[in-house]
């Protein structure tokens, strides 16, 4: 209860940010916000079944690209509703086809989906409308993307604690550590799969159409650049994806650093980051948050021991 | 009325036949020891009864109904429970967990403040009162055997498939064991155990089915199945026959 009240408190003087930031500051806070909402919704499926999504990008791409097409004909919060919709057909389709692959499969599969949303749009776009790239022209200011941000990472925090107190996320871990026990026991295994990884990519396709006003100008090598997707595993793996802020809290500081980095050292950027990639997943298996429990446990154990 | 019925049910792995025509009935309420050789097919029978692996070709019915054609999850609806021949604890939960897992998804969930006093009681009847907050993976060999079996049994199993359930066990321990599964035929649930450990089949089987290299030889009294020298031949060879 007390948690509840520190984060609706935190919330609510997040979104006085923009009051007292200027551009850049607030642009920070926006990128942090996107990520913090892509490695949430994607620990919330990723991390009690160990399935290594790498289609993050392919459902942000897709919501800022339907938002690309559709902002000159409907009112925004319908565009909003059809890129959710999308992303839910989409998520409903891929899950169908790979959430029986398992292990390294998936991981390829979801990659490959990424490249193969990124080159059925490219060509579309270059065959059918002869442009490459659009522009979003949207009356939507950075004050109100952060706003939008803040209220899908409340909701989306909402649900990733809502999905660890119930059924469906018992089941999810049930699955993630030994599916034949959790078919044995009862539970079903592709339609639970099936709901949280929609749930996860409705979220990630929202995260993308909320962020296209942004950039003006989108072409796909811009939303559906695969490094994002790398961004987020890194992000949810360094806070520990079994944990309800841990992404969150992930997210914070590995943006911050990426956007130091790429300023800073533009040409070995992409090194840096696949270093700091290995770095984690073997120092860190269960992220900061779970090193510093067990760390905590062993100091204290220390102390009790005469 | 037979509670589970086998007919002609056979399972093959590319060419080799793991299990052929194999036919079997089991009444309500008994507890009959599955035995054979290793390799003579038993925990693959285990696996088509629960689902785990698809027939090849026959039919398994549990009170009349066809479920040979459903997958695990809908048989462990109809009432069958099992524990696996290596433990299969769920390793990142807790014991109480563990038990949690198979109240929440049987066909009459139990979740949440209900659940616990289920959850203390399915562990205090298999002897691990108040281990409920314990990880899984920190449990000894026995008690996660245990904790396996409450799992079993929180899915309210009409019938209990247990494979080598007994083994690996230390004679107090064996003894133990052999006194919880007595309890649990006591309460009228149907046991069909793949066993090595002769004398608890003795002690707990009515009836025995043994099978070698796939097929059922001996279906009978334990008494006079232990006896027949076909049984005796396929596990020890001709010379004692």
């Amino acid at each position: 209860m007390m948690k509840l009240l520190a984060a609706l408190v935190a919330l609510a003087a997040l979104a006085f940010v923009p009051a007292f930031a200027g551009p850049y500051p607030l642009g920070l806070g926006i990128g942090i916000l996107g990520y913090g909402v892509l490695a949430t919704a994607w620990a919330m499926f990723s991390g009690p079944t160990r399935y290594i999504s790498l289609a993050t990008v392919a459902f942000f791409g897709l919501g800022a690209y339907t938002v690309a097409v559709l902002a000159d004909v409907l009112p925004y919060p319908l565009v909003l509703l059809v890129a959710a919709l999308v992303g839910l057909v989409v998520a409903l389709i891929v899950g169908l086809a790979t959430l029986r692959l398992a292990g390294i499969y998936f991981v390829i599969f979801t990659f490959g989906l990424t490249e193969l949303v990124r080159q059925l749009v490219t060509y579309y776009e270059v065959n059918v409308t002869r442009t490459l790239g659009r522009y979003v022209f949207l009356p939507i200011g950075p004050e109100h993307i952060y706003w939008q941000l803040l209220a899908l990472l409340a909701a989306t925090l909402a649900i990733a604690f809502w999905v660890s107190r119930s059924r469906i996320g018992l089941a999810l871990r049930v699955i993630g550590d030994d599916p034949d026990v959790a078919s044995h026991l009862g539970v079903r295994i592709t339609r639970t799969k099936l709901t949280l990884f929609s749930i996860s990519c409705v979220i990630m396709t929202l995260a993308g159409a909320i962020q296209a006003p942004r950039w003006t100008y989108i072409e796909p090598s811009i939303v559906f650049n695969p490094t994002t997707s790398f961004l987020v595993v890194i992000m949810a793996l360094l806070g520990g994806p079994n944990r309800l802020f841990g992404p969150l809290l992930g997210a914070i500081p590995l943006f911050l650093l990426f956007e130091w980095l790429s300023a800073n050292f533009p040409n070995h950027y992409s090194i840096i980051l696949g270093l700091l990639f290995i770095a984690i997943v073997f120092v860190l298996p269960n992220g900061v948050l779970a090193a510093g429990d067990s760390l905590w446990s062993r100091l204290t154990r220390k102390a009790v021991r005469p | 009325m037979s509670l589970l019925s086998l007919r002609g049910v056979t399972k093959s792995f590319g060419g080799l036949t793991a299990v052929n025509g194999l036919s079997f009935d089991l009444i309500a309420g008994e507890t009959v020891g599955l035995l054979g050789p290793n390799g003579s097919g038993k925990t693959t029978a285990l696996n088509l009864i629960s689902g785990y692996l698809p027939v090849s070709d026959g039919i398994i019915a549990l009170s009349g109904e066809t479920i040979s054609t459903i997958g695990p999850e809908r048989i462990a609806h109809r009432g069958v429970a099992r524990t696996f021949q290596l433990v299969r604890a769920l390793p990142s939960l807790s014991v109480g967990e563990n038990v949690l897992a198979a109240l929440a998804f049987r066909k009459a969930p139990v979740w949440g403040r209900q659940a616990e006093s289920h959850i203390e009681r399915l562990l205090a009847d298999v002897g691990l009162a108040g281990r409920a907050a314990q990880p899984a993976d920190s449990l000894t060999y026995i008690d996660l055997k245990r904790m396996e079996l409450a799992r079993a049994l929180a899915s309210d199993p009409q019938l209990l498939l247990l494979d080598e359930w007994l083994a690996g066990l230390n004679p107090t321990e064996l003894r133990a064991g052999i006194a919880l599964i007595t309890s649990l035929r006591q309460r009228g649930i149907t046991i069909l155990l793949v066993e090595h450990v002769m004398d608890a089949v003795r002690a707990l089987c009515t009836r025995c089915i043994v099978m070698n290299a796939g097929s059922k030889i001996a279906d009978g009294p334990t008494a006079e199945v232990l006896a027949d020298a076909e049984v005796i031949r396929a596990y020890l060879g001709d010379d004692h026959a």
